[in-house]
């Protein structure tokens, strides 16, 4: 009970919240990390995979992906970035080890997605004179949405765990709040932190609790 | 006065046969703790999932609950997790082992409920037409039919834990994880990239020798395909 208000007493010190090292601070590297970088995988990820799924090919490399993200430790794809070259560019390691586990959730549910649409609908639509690129943005895009979207969800949460841990290596955002209390051997400054990251997280994973309950009825509303 | 040495420890090479010969005990010391945390984690969570599955199947209204809790828990990440664990726990290898039993806990209660979910009622109304009773319905027909999807699960299980073992050098007990980050502060390059490679060998290892168990406990699979 006591680390409790002492975590409590550490949150409510406006002492804590600004400065270069406060929470405001991390919080907002923390959702810019995880914003451009959610950006950037899909806009790597989403071209690939709808594309590979339209044309059917590629399929084993797509699903496959997302086990090989799991295997690998997002902690050692850190700190052997940090150790290259790269190391240098400041947060380049941090961005690259982002993306690089933030793709392959992207890839595997976009493809799944655009497979799974049912394939006389796709007939249909090719039997009323659809070009193979009105069947994938007209039809089988929308369809494949709330797939396409899971797995923007999943990328998020991920994005948000591995910007956690990039702290470990340097990198900012909330986990230095949690990597500098143990330095200091303070439980308080661990523990908020860990509260915050959770919050954060738990927030993330919210907004997109609402965005899938919203997707089907755009969905339907596309002709 | 003797020249220093020009090995490829002394040029710190990213790929370096030395430091496998000279530093083989501290890797396999590393490669024991690492197995231990995940295996001993993995059943834990085994042990726990499988009776909350069981009950979310067997009283719906339970579900709701056992799901949303287990999906927030998988939310959080490691190192929050961990970070969160320490007051309970302190500097030790339980909090490592509590941190992984929750997330294991959440794919497999996942997975053997989907497992459950997927018998076909027709299937259980004929067992219940031999006399079966509801314990004997769960143990000879619902749970061995539910065992691709929950092997599935421990699979996923198995190899998330194997990774996220590393972060657990925050403590200090991360198996591979702790010679990550000591390479990691002294730039060692060939410690930090044998260790990972480890890991991800573990990783392998471990879906495999699990798949083959499942193809042993589940032969009925292989013969409809």
């Amino acid at each position: 009970m006591n680390t409790l208000t002492e975590t409590w007493d550490w949150l409510t010190d406006p002492a804590h919240w600004s400065g270069a090292d406060g929470i405001w601070q991390r919080l907002l590297q923390h959702l810019v990390l995880t914003v451009v970088c959610l950006i950037v995988s899909c806009l790597i990820a989403l071209p690939v995979a709808v594309i590979l799924g339209h044309l059917g090919k590629g399929g084993v490399l797509a699903v496959n992906i997302s086990n090989v993200g799991r295997a690998v430790p997002t902690f050692a794809v850190l700190v052997l970035l940090l150790l290259t070259p790269i190391g240098g560019w400041g947060e380049g390691p941090t961005v690259v080890a982002l993306v690089l586990f933030a793709v392959p959730p992207l890839l595997t549910n976009a493809y799944v997605g655009m497979r799974e649409v049912d394939r006389s609908t796709v007939q249909a639509a090719r039997g009323m004179g659809m070009t193979g690129r009105q069947v994938m943005f007209h039809v089988e895009l929308p369809l494949s949405s709330p797939m396409i979207l899971n797995g923007m969800r999943i990328a998020a949460v991920q994005l948000v765990a591995t910007a956690t841990i990039a702290a470990l290596a340097g990198g900012g955002g909330l986990g230095r709040i949690i990597t500098a209390g143990f330095n200091l051997a303070s439980t308080p400054q661990v523990v908020a932190g860990a509260v915050l990251v959770a919050v954060f997280a738990l927030i993330v994973e919210g907004l997109f609790e609402v965005a899938e309950g919203l997707a089907p009825a755009w969905v339907r509303g596309t002709p | 006065m003797t020249a220093p040495p020009d090995d490829c420890l002394a040029r710190n090479e990213w790929i370096c046969g030395d430091y496998l010969s000279t530093r083989r005990e501290i890797l396999l010391d590393a490669v024991v703790q690492h197995l231990q945390l995940t295996s001993v984690s993995v059943l834990i969570g085994l042990a726990l999932a499988l009776p909350l599955a069981v009950l979310a199947r067997r009283w719906g209204w339970a579900a709701g609950p056992v799901l949303a809790v287990t999906t927030i828990l998988y939310t959080i990440p490691s190192l929050a997790m961990f970070s969160l664990l320490l007051p309970l726990y302190g500097l030790s290898a339980t909090l490592v082992i509590a941190g992984l039993v929750l997330y294991s806990l959440t794919l497999l209660v996942r997975n053997i409920l989907a497992g459950l979910r997927a018998v076909p009622e027709e299937t259980r109304q004929a067992a219940r037409g031999m006399g079966y009773g509801p314990i004997r319905i769960l143990l000879a027909v619902e749970l061995p039919l539910a065992l691709p999807a929950a092997m599935a699960g421990l699979r996923i299980a198995m190899v998330s834990a194997v990774s996220l073992v590393t972060v657990g050098a925050i403590v200090g007990f991360g198996g591979l994880g702790n010679l990550i980050y000591s390479g990691m502060n002294t730039y060692f390059k060939a410690q930090v990239l044998t260790a990972s490679v480890l890991c991800v060998v573990i990783a392998v290892a471990a879906d495999l020798l699990l798949l083959g168990v499942q193809r042993l406990i589940t032969p009925w699979t292989r013969a409809r395909t």
